[in-house]
């Protein structure tokens, strides 16, 4: 299968600290890859550099086989990659069907038009993708009264809504319920495998990875350790180390570098 | 080299007041985030209050005596306003508080001017330093070095408060996280009162310490205001030595500017401002001050809807009512009328950057003043017809907020407020003292309507037609996309900026765009009252704006003509009473504490209380 995403020795130092260290992968189409590690490994650091929100000290990342390290994230995200976020994102003064359909007039390149009424444009869209992930009842809620769980499906509903190639998500159950985590996890592999979509994600929950990830990669202390599928991940003794506690790990000097 | 060194000194002198302002609005704002409007006239009150004090105490232990007593004093009736009118609304939307504010302004210069009269008072001489010693040959007043040694002990005592003691800690932790503080078991209330205490003692520090030199008089209130605004700023929100450098980095550019290059003293200040923020968007030694970047206080904003059917229908019932004003009423209430409508889309287009964007600008009288600055041009050099003119007028304010915007929207909260505010007075100087184009302080006369529409009656048709046009058009804008995309910009600029929306060209565009609706409502006003004058320009008509928009309801969509009616309308009664900005004033604060969700807001709370209207969440 094709490479959808290569990420070639990225590296993003902060100060003396090296975030993320030379880091090298590629993510093919159609594969779940979850990017697991204790905390302060650089998942986040490395996520940021991957959506544009933070430039790369050194390294190249490629989409497709173009190159985007250096552009802007509107721009990325313009070039077919939809993210969620940790915290979650939404447009709360907006009622939930409002913040896909915001998505789809970005899409369509109508932010500045002045003429037409927002909340009727590409309504029918913003009803099916939020059929997908399962809040279509709700379309109509005010997105500030909405639980958390709500709130991360959402957020995929409008990471979904430009088609995208690729799909990044950092922590997509973090402050969920157990039962709520494996049932957006099941969503996101429907998905990938039905819409063709590639996905990346973090992930604290090992219950979590294991069930759903095609592969996976380990990263401490900005490096990744190892690579593989679920099974040799499991297996590993350098990784149960670093999640077991080898008991030096763990610096508080060196916590700070996911921050 | 004398007459340069005598100069810095009396720079230096005069940068001592400055920095006590300057330092406890830096305070109040870092803990309670509380733009503190009033601060210039806690400055005044010290002012006035030690001219009294000095009157009955004797000697050298009398004078100083008296600077610090009316220090003391002025930070009482801070605390006093602090309770009185902050406590109420510190959980109402942000920024709310700054309309108490504005509304204590207006009380304390009324009960000013009732218990000390409009006289200006000249300060009396400090005992013991009323000589003068000579450096270089030059003459240096024995008061300026007395000022130029206490401001460092001010300084130190202050920076040792802050850094070295229990109380210090307790500040700086409220400033970084005030819940955290919270969630320690500090009093958050006593905390915030203290604080209150200290920067208005600090401000009524600055305006006894001097009297000497400068007197008391009832414009120091809005006059020391831009210069702490602009120290505030340049040194960095919360930051001592930041308050410290720019006081002096200001003072000291004035007496240069007044000796080298008296027609721009004005603008000097505003110029510096800008450059500095344009390298340091968040002053010297200041950080990143993001309005409500501690999670938003009260509720959350509702979703809009176009309005339905019933609600147009009202809407066009009470146009056609405004549409028979000139045929029923007076010829006085076709002005006022004509009057109103023009503020109320002045005050829509503020509404719409501010409650849309999450732009607060302290600056839109810039646009407002420059449309009809730009017709009031046109009609005098180049006998431009009316037409033209009111087309003139919004594409030159929209043109200057085009220019004005791009340097705005580097900076954000405080920052982008503090440098809105900075270009109106920019804007402002230009025109008042570059009076051989402007006219100056004279004005520019003699622009009247064309013949066809010299008529009030006529005139308040052209009025209403435009300004109700442009008061639903920017309705209609807030339901577009366009709309919709700066509210998304306004909600979290980061998924908007990661679902391919730039939100700061969104928001450029949308500050042009609300200039030049102001620029319509400028062009407006000059043919109503046939002349314009700097005033039109001035701080107090922006905050006018402001204050409108607040009391209105920010998070409403008609908040802003609602407002604007209402005030203008109160204002107009108002203004035939002699302490009328007493009454005004207290007005506005019994609003904000009765009504924290705005008049628009509260009216909807209590409609849907009632069962009149329904919240469609209410029904889940």
């Amino acid at each position: 299968m094709s490479a959808v995403l290569t990420v070639e020795h990225l590296s993003r130092s902060f100060g003396a600290i090296k975030a993320v260290d030379d880091v090298s992968f590629v993510l093919r189409q159609g594969e779940l890859l979850a990017l697991i590690g204790p905390n302060g490994a650089g998942k986040s650091t490395c996520f940021n550099m991957l959506m544009g929100q933070l430039k790369p000290t050194s390294g190249v990342v490629k989409l497709n086989g173009e190159k985007i390290t250096g552009l802007a994230p509107r721009q990325i995200w313009r070039k077919g990659v939809g993210r969620t976020f940790q915290i979650t994102a939404t447009y709360s003064s907006m009622t939930v069907i409002e913040n896909v359909q915001m998505a789809l007039i970005s899409y369509h390149r109508r932010i500045y038009s002045m003429l037409p009424y927002a909340h009727r444009m590409y309504w029918g869209r913003a009803l099916e993708l939020l059929d997908t992930v399962g809040m279509a009842d709700q379309a109509d809620r005010h997105c500030a009264v909405l639980a958390y769980g709500d709130l991360k499906r959402l957020e995929l509903a409008v990471a979904l809504a430009h088609d995208p190639k690729l799909l990044l998500m950092d922590e997509p159950t973090a402050g969920m319920a157990p039962r709520e985590r494996i049932a957006l996890m099941q969503l996101t592999a429907d998905i990938v495998r039905d819409q063709g979509v590639s996905c990346l994600f973090t992930e604290h929950d090992m219950d979590v990875v294991f069930a759903h990830a095609h592969r996976i990669m380990v990263l401490n202390r900005g490096q990744l350790i190892a690579g593989g599928s679920v099974d040799e991940i499991r297996n590993n003794p350098q990784v149960q180390e670093v999640y077991l506690g080898g008991g030096m790990l763990f610096n508080a000097a060196e916590e700070k570098a996911d921050a | 080299m004398g007459l340069f060194f005598a100069q810095l000194l009396t720079g230096l002198a005069n940068a001592g007041a400055l920095f006590m302002v300057a330092s406890g609005l830096s305070l109040i704002f870092g803990v309670t985030r509380i733009v503190n409007f009033a601060h210039g006239s806690f400055y005044m009150l010290g002012a006035y209050v030690g001219y009294t004090l000095m009157q009955v105490l004797p000697g050298v232990v009398g004078f100083w005596g008296a600077v610090l007593l009316a220090g003391i004093i002025v930070g009482l009736i801070g605390v006093i306003v602090e309770i009185c009118v902050l406590r109420p609304v510190y959980s109402a939307p942000e920024l709310f508080q700054l309309v108490a504010t504005f509304g204590v302004i207006l009380v304390i210069q009324d009960l000013t001017l009732m218990i000390w009269g409009a006289e200006d008072l000249l300060g009396p001489r400090a005992p013991g330093l009323k000589g003068i010693v000579r450096i270089m040959d030059e003459p240096v007043p024995q008061y300026d070095l007395a000022l130029i040694a206490i401001t460092p002990f001010v300084a130190f005592a202050l920076w040792y408060l802050i850094t070295k003691t229990r109380v210090g800690i307790l500040v700086r932790a409220a400033t970084q996280d005030r819940e955290m503080v919270g969630a320690l078991g500090v009093n958050q209330s006593w905390l915030f009162t203290g604080v209150f205490f200290l920067g208005c003692a600090l401000a009524g520090l600055g305006g006894a310490v001097q009297l000497p030199k400068g007197g008391a008089d009832l414009l120091m209130d809005f006059n020391i205001l831009t210069s702490v605004f602009v120290v505030v700023v340049i040194g960095g929100m919360g930051s001592l030595p930041g308050a410290y450098l720019a006081a002096v980095i200001i003072s000291v550019l004035n007496v240069f500017g007044v000796s080298y290059m008296p027609k721009s003293t004005l603008v000097l200040m505003f110029l510096v401002m800008v450059v500095v923020l344009m390298f340091r968007p968040f002053g010297l030694f200041g950080r990143e001050e993001v309005a409500g970047e501690h999670g938003q206080v009260g509720e959350p904003e509702r979703p809009i809807k176009p309005a339905g059917l019933k609600i147009r229908l009202l809407v066009a019932a009470a146009l056609v009512l405004l549409g028979l004003i000139p045929v029923m009423g007076s010829n006085f209430a076709v002005v006022l009328v004509t009057d109103i409508l023009i503020f109320c889309l002045f005050a829509a287009s503020l509404q719409f950057m501010l409650g849309m964007g999450g732009l607060v600008s302290f600056g839109h009288a810039a646009f407002f003043g420059g449309g009809a600055y730009v017709a009031a041009l046109f009609v005098t050099y180049a006998h431009t017809p009316m037409e033209l003119a009111l087309i003139l007028a919004p594409l030159g304010a929209g043109l200057a907020a085009v220019l004005i915007g791009w340097v705005c929207l580097r900076s954000t909260g405080v920052y982008f407020a503090m440098l809105t505010l900075a270009f109106a007075q920019l804007l402002w100087s230009l025109v008042f003292q570059w009076g051989d184009i402007t006219g100056g302080d004279d004005g520019l006369v003699n622009i009247w309507p064309s013949a066809w529409a010299s008529s009030n009656m006529v005139f308040f048709y052209l009025t209403l037609v435009i300004c109700a046009g442009g008061i639903l058009l920017l309705r209609h804008a807030a339901h577009s996309p366009f709309g919709y995309a700066l509210r998304a910009a306004r909600d979290s600029s980061r998924q908007a900026e990661a679902m391919g929306i730039n939100t700061k060209r969104i928001q450029w565009v949308a500050f042009a765009f609300a200039g030049a609706m102001a620029g319509v409502a400028g062009g407006l006003f000059v043919f109503s009252k046939g002349s314009v004058f700097p005033n039109e320009l001035e701080i107090a008509r922006s905050f006018d704006a402001l204050i409108v928009v607040f009391l209105g309801g920010v998070k409403t969509l008609s908040g802003g003509w609602v407002g604007g009616a209402s005030f203008e309308a109160t204002k107009d009664y108002l203004t035939r009473f002699e302490y009328w900005r007493l009454a005004l004033g207290l007005l506005i604060i019994a609003v904000v504490i009765l009504a924290p969700e705005g008049i628009v807001g509260s009216l909807r709370k209590l409609g849907e209380r009632t069962g009149i209207l329904n919240n469609a969440e209410d029904k889940r």
